[in-house]
């Protein structure tokens, strides 16, 4: 049973570590894209 | 490629649906560590696109070097960054594996000293690239890049020449892995793999966007004084 946690928890933070980059390529390529069309306005 | 991205991200959540089922549920349980191994799963494809993404950066700061090729240099960029996401997964599923296992989270082994120096080497090029001004910068992030892959052959060949902690390799250097297990194992790499891809592609394009968005700004400036 104790395994099994610390197997969850390899999980859990593999997938939230990619999760939060992934998130913040997301939200940088938003803001730039913004950026972006206000400067060819 | 832009048509193709959205079918690539598409075709490596599948992949990565199915290289995770057949890590849990699949391969077979392993004898003496119990489900805890199947964090293998997870902890060797992460460390092995990390050195594929170094390798990149290295080749990539090698071409800048010599061509001063801007692409190769936003090539290097991405291929670091990225590469220290997958490090930084190794490191932290290592001690978790690591703990039911030896019973310790981390000890001063020559494998785990090395793979902390080589992210902290990587950690430190993005922090060169993120907060200096200068027209140096990636003249010399690529130079520090080539200092930092030296260490990539050395974590990759401390289990194989010194007695450490860490386990022996499970392909070459006289480790022996069942044939399911070795599926599985291949199958998350390219799983790892073809997300370090997408990941790359995606970030590369916010990297061209990010130097278009700054010459844009730069020449608005210049206009706003010339005015």
């Amino acid at each position: 049973m104790n395994a099994i946690r610390f197997l969850w928890a390899a999980y859990v933070a593999t997938w939230l570590i990619h999760g939060l980059y992934i998130g913040s390529v997301a939200r940088r390529y938003s803001r730039l894209r913004q950026r972006t069309k206000e400067l060819r306005k | 490629m832009k048509r193709a991205f959205p079918i690539l991200a598409v075709l490596t959540a599948l992949l990565l649906t199915y290289s995770t089922y057949q890590a849990l549920v699949v391969a077979p349980t392993e004898r003496t560590m119990g489900d805890v191994q199947r964090i293998f799963y997870y902890h060797v494809p992460s460390a092995w696109t990390a050195f594929l993404l170094f390798v990149v950066n290295l080749v990539a700061s090698v071409i800048y070097l010599t061509r001063k090729s801007a692409k190769a240099d936003a090539v290097a960029l991405v291929s670091a960054e990225v590469g220290v996401v997958f490090c930084t997964v190794v490191l932290v599923t290592g001690p978790i594996w690591a703990r039911p296992v030896w019973g310790i989270w981390w000890t001063w082994d020559l494998r785990l000293t090395l793979t902390l120096v080589l992210w902290l080497i990587y950690v430190s090029y993005l922090v060169l690239r993120r907060f200096s001004d200068s027209s140096q910068t990636p003249k010399l992030a690529a130079v520090l890049a080539i200092f930092g892959a030296l260490d990539v052959p050395l974590v990759y060949f401390s289990i194989w020449f010194f007695r450490t902690q860490h386990p022996q390799p499970v392909i070459g250097g006289g480790g022996s892995l069942d044939p399911r297990m070795l599926h599985v194992l291949l199958i998350n790499w390219l799983a790892f793999s073809c997300l370090a891809f997408v990941v790359c592609c995606w970030r590369y394009r916010l990297e061209l966007l990010h130097r278009e968005v700054e010459e844009m700004e730069s020449l608005e400036a210049l206009r706003g004084v010339t005015q």
